[in-house]
């Protein structure tokens, strides 16, 4: 496929191991500890799982996988919303396949389905209009899943634009769309993290530009290299941070210019700023609530939200006590050493929002990470633990 | 969630409502391009372009020169600074 195939080129990723293991040794503290790197984006957790990418670099870089899957830090008291507003008679509730399987505190989308609800996977919001058109729909009210960082938001907010031109009036959004400069200063702020530098999430780059992350180069002084989803781009962005690293400096380089350009995508952006203001705090799983993480429907379009339409609970519910995700987002924890890790916590029957997304964390490790050195380095740790 | 695909705008569908067809490894689908098209680049111009798609939506034109120079750039990396060692190596040997 163009623009893909020549981006996983093995000869030209070997030279650039072997460009990184050369800076490296350039890096004095290196010796002492490893030089942590964090990709925010699941899409880029995914990629170097897939392609074994932290088996390639040297011991000396530590890859920090970020909270940058919008399932996985969606908390359970959305899920049980989402539930409530699906098994309402009249609704048809749409959303992205992702999100079936999430645990609410009683049970997941899918599971509202097997019970009767009407929940319909859709790929795109556009897919959800198109019900909402549907003569034989006429009467039912079409709920949108809007999930997702600003990747997704020019869509969603296209998508209501479209609705209002057309005069649809039983289409809405349940919004849960989150921010992603502002969950990065959150990560920054927090004291358990010592990271060296951010592989920044190539896609929410094109539709927001390079502006919104200056603030981590020129505040927090760390370098950030907005990164492409193929092998090629991550090797070559982790290039570009250890460079940065070793000559002490901290910009905001691109290394995804084919996609993403410095403005970030204007039509997309004043399709989001008509639809959505910023809300004050939204929660995160595992990383609690974050200042202007969120964003909700503005009054001019109050109208297509799901949450002025109709009652929501919107109960806080923590995770499950044995449930670890959160300790796994903010980096404390490898996702192996959670308690339920490959036990009671699986792809097939997930316990925590990491488990289910395949850009989860969790996820990745259970289906690309080496299972039996995983868990026999999990039973050590427990027996230990239990001799204590 | 935040993915996207590579494909080419082979068909404008509905001008008003900036709707095209994208081909995707032969496969071809509806997309909006509505996050593509500008004065400078209206929607009849489109056709042809390589675009990223994600859920639906064309959202960014892939540019061919910038992809070009990415790779140009992993290319030569390394090759200069093996060039600068060859060179040295060969001053000695010149100066012995």
């Amino acid at each position: 496929m163009k623009y893909v195939d020549e981006f996983r080129d093995p000869v030209l990723a070997k030279k650039l191991v072997d460009e990184i293991n050369k800076l490296v040794k350039e890096i004095d503290f290196a010796k002492q500890r490893p030089i942590q790197l964090m990709e925010f984006c699941g899409g880029h957790t995914h990629t170097i799982f897939r392609y074994g990418i932290e088996q390639l670099l040297p011991k000396s870089i530590e890859l920090v996988h970020g909270p940058g899957c919008p399932v996985c830090v969606l908390p359970m008291g959305r899920v049980d919303d989402c539930v409530s507003l699906a098994e309402r008679p009249e609704v048809i509730f749409a959303t992205f396949g992702d999100a079936m399987r999430v645990p609410g505190s009683k049970k997941s989308l899918l599971q509202a389905k097997a019970d009767g609800a009407d929940v319909r996977m859709v790929y795109s919001p556009l897919d959800a209009l198109e019900l909402a058109r549907k003569p034989e729909n006429k009467e039912r009210e079409v709920i949108f899943f809007a999930l997702g960082f600003e990747t997704t938001m020019p869509s969603t907010a296209l998508t209501v634009l479209q609705a209002e031109e057309e005069g649809i009036e039983n289409f809405s959004l349940f919004c849960n769309h989150i921010t992603t400069a502002p969950t990065i200063k959150a990560i920054l702020d927090s004291p358990s993290m010592q990271l060296d530098g951010f592989v920044a999430p190539g896609h929410v780059s094109m539709v927001v530009g390079e502006q919104p992350f200056h603030f981590i180069a020129e505040q927090y002084k760390k370098p950030i290299v907005i990164t492409g989803f193929e092998p090629l781009d991550i090797l070559q962005s982790i290039w570009l941070l250890i460079k940065q690293i070793a000559e002490k400096r901290s910009v905001v380089e691109n290394q995804y210019a084919r996609v993403v350009s410095s403005q970030g995508n204007l039509p997309g952006m004043e399709a989001m700023t008509k639809v959505f203001e910023l809300r004050e705090f939204f929660e995160l799983r595992g990383l609690g609530s974050i200042d202007n993480s969120g964003v909700r429907i503005t009054n001019d379009y109050a109208r297509f939200d799901a949450e002025r339409k109709f009652p929501v609970p919107n109960i806080k519910v923590a995770d499950p006590k044995q449930c670890q995700c959160g300790d796994v987002l903010k980096g404390v924890i490898k996702p192996w050493q959670c308690q339920v890790f490959g036990t009671s916590c699986t792809p097939e029957t997930p316990m925590g929002a990491l488990m289910v997304s395949s850009e989860g964390a969790c996820a990745a490790y259970y289906n690309f990470g080496n299972l039996p050195e995983m868990m026999s380095l999990k039973n050590i740790k427990e027996k230990e633990e239990a001799m204590l | 969630m935040c993915l996207g695909i590579p494909g080419q705008i082979v068909e404008i569908v509905d001008a008003s409502k900036k709707l095209a067809k994208v081909e995707i490894s032969g496969v071809r689908r509806q997309v909006n391009i509505a996050c593509i098209v500008s004065e400078d680049h209206p929607v009849e111009s489109c056709i042809g372009d390589w675009v990223l798609v994600h859920v639906g939506f064309a959202m960014s034109r892939i540019d061919a020169e910038e992809a070009r120079k990415t790779l140009e750039l992993l290319i030569e990396l390394g090759e200069a600074q093996k060039e600068i060692e060859e060179m040295s190596l060969s001053t000695k040997g010149v100066s012995q």
